[in-house]
């Protein structure tokens, strides 16, 4: 608690990450407004709301899938307030002062999770919310279904986070380690594109979705199907052009447990890299 | 309970091929007042990171408090302030000191104390990005002081200042080492280690010259400055006199030094009855500066394995 408390110390006097930190949860509240888009043109009259994108279960889907998509936000705090604690030498100083590089480590860890509960629950009172406006199903049995999306969602954020905290203190500058998140998406996508394009040649029993499952960013993207393709909307669309999606959209829980074992695994890392060097 | 601080056993850290602390082995007691001496890139800074938990030892030991407490346990009842004053700086000076207060675990009534004492009171609410360089340093000072540390550690404190920015320092310091804290101050300014320490540690090139006492630094008895009228008189007397070492003559004075305790009052007597008058006359200890030349310069020659 009081590691939690010197982070949150650290956060609440910095301007930028104020500001970041109540831009992220106001953009949460601003997809209620997603609900009052109305469409009217003559014949064509479009309710957003009345999609069913609202509907109990599938709104726990749509909510942690697009909510989710905002966690950007509190990436860039985290990697700026760790390339800070390099540059201004702050990190020096708090070893110095006392805490252990364990401790100091912690305390980012525990404003993560912090960050990560107080987003989950946001997530689940908004949509309970906005469900309860615009939901055709209002059984408390419907209501409850599909929880597990929230859960999806708290560990996609927190694998996230954890990345992020790895490759700032691997790299030390908030740029620098913001524009390597980028890389490590699109490496991840070429080699993908490689894997899927040689790999059967060379090892015929695996494919390369076998493997690209267990890479980390895409093993966070698989935590949450994009929703999209559910709706019934644009699943009927599909079936009068003669097509259907046979997608699988539940939370996978082997990918939960990969998210899982990558975040530990970043939090080990990050902790080697702050043991071995020299500040 | 036991009066040591602070030991170092054979510490050594290696950077590549060069070593730039080597099995240094000291310990720092209570009460007392030390001055860790040596040029730049000596391994002062170095010594002090691996003590303060910012830099891995390549091997040895060192304990704070006998090993009772872990390394950052003992820091919180340290101050330290090392080579450039490191805060946040979008906080003020008052959120700054709050936040270390949090980290040590102390209780922040001293604060208001501690930024009237080094000047910043007026102050305490501007951001710690636009004090001037010596404001930074003071509120260094406060920051180290905030939990009433058992040892306060200062790595060059008066570096990058001002005339009157060192004055102030300085000052500080000497209320400070007069309050009874113990303090280790690691300079390569001589007379900054001269004013304030009671005892002092000689690094060159990572190895320890010498630790002790100040005045135990050289094994001089000191030296006299003379001037006469006849200079030859003056020659002939000192070169048959048994306690007369060495003599140069420096601008206008004869520097004499003196192998064996002798006083102004019988060695003037002497003279007086060989009938060499003086025009100048007076008894010196040699500097600090100049006994640590001596010593490391000596020393390099002694072994020149290092």
């Amino acid at each position: 608690m009081r590691l939690l408390q010197i982070e949150l110390y650290k956060l609440w006097h910095s301007r930028i990450s104020k500001v970041l930190i109540f831009g992220y949860f106001l953009l949460i509240f601003s997809i209620a407004i997603l609900s009052t888009i109305k469409v009217e043109l003559g014949p064509i009259n479009f309710h957003l709301a009345e999609q069913g994108i609202f509907n109990f279960p599938y709104i726990w889907h749509f909510n942690t899938f697009v909510i989710a998509l905002l966690k950007v936000f509190f990436a860039i705090i985290i990697v700026a307030m760790i390339g800070n604690e390099y540059s201004n030498k702050t990190l020096k100083q708090n070893l110095i002062d006392g805490l252990s590089k364990a401790e100091f480590l912690r305390t980012k860890v525990y404003a993560i999770l912090a960050f990560v509960v107080i987003s989950t629950l946001f997530v689940f009172i908004i949509s309970l919310i906005l469900g309860g406006i615009y939901s055709d199903y209002n059984e408390l049995q419907i209501i409850f279904m599909d929880l597990e999306y929230l859960l999806a969602y708290a560990v996609k954020l927190f694998g996230f986070f954890t990345f992020c905290l790895f490759l700032s203190i691997l790299i030390k500058r908030s740029a620098f380690a913001l524009g390597f998140l980028a890389l490590w998406q699109v490496t991840e996508g070429i080699v993908f594109g490689l894997m899927k394009w040689k790999l059967s040649d060379l090892i015929p029993q695996i494919s390369a979705e076998q493997v690209f499952q267990f890479f980390p960013l895409n093993a966070m993207g698989n935590l949450i199907k994009e929703p999209f393709t559910r709706l019934s909307a644009i699943q009927n669309l599909a079936d009068q052009m003669g097509e259907a999606f046979t997608k699988d959209y539940s939370v996978s829980f082997f990918n939960i447990a990969i998210v899982i074992v990558w975040s530990a695994l970043f939090i080990r890392g990050s902790y080697f890299l702050l043991k071995r060097r020299d500040l | 309970m036991s009066n040591t601080l602070l030991e170092l056993n054979e510490l050594t850290k290696k950077y590549g091929g060069l070593t730039a602390v080597n099995k240094l082995s000291l310990s720092l007691t209570k009460g007392k007042v030390y001055g860790l001496l040596g040029p730049n890139g000596s391994g002062k800074s170095t010594t002090l990171g691996m003590v303060l938990n910012v830099i891995n030892p390549t091997s040895g030991t060192f304990q704070w408090y006998d090993g009772s407490l872990t390394t950052h346990e003992a820091l919180k009842k340290i101050g330290a302030i090392i080579e450039r004053p490191n805060f946040y700086p979008y906080m003020t000076a008052l959120q700054n000191l709050t936040l270390i207060c949090k980290i040590k675990q102390c209780s922040t009534d001293t604060i208001e104390e501690l930024l009237k004492l080094v000047n910043l009171w007026d102050r305490k609410k501007s951001k710690f990005r636009t004090f001037s360089l010596g404001m930074k340093q003071r509120l260094a000072i406060a920051a180290a002081l905030v939990n009433q540390p058992d040892l306060l550690i200062l790595d060059e404190p008066t570096n990058g200042l001002d005339p009157e920015g060192i004055h102030q320092i300085r000052e500080l310091i000497l209320t400070i080492a007069q309050q009874g804290t113990t303090i280790l101050l690691a300079s390569h300014l001589l007379d900054e280690v001269e004013k304030v320490c009671t005892n002092v540690i000689v690094l060159k090139n990572g190895v320890k010259y010498y630790e002790g006492e100040v005045e135990g630094l050289s094994q001089s008895f000191g030296y006299f400055e003379i001037a006469t009228e006849n200079n030859e008189q003056l020659l002939n007397f000192l070169e048959a006199h048994p306690a007369i070492g060495e003599i140069s003559k420096e601008n206008k004075y004869y520097k004499v030094n003196l192998t064996q305790d002798v006083s102004t009052a019988v060695f003037s007597k002497e003279l007086q009855k060989k009938g060499i008058l003086l025009t100048h006359f007076s008894k010196k200890q040699p500097s600090l500066e100049s006994q640590f030349l001596s010593l490391t310069q000596t020393k390099e020659h002694a072994t020149p394995t290092n």
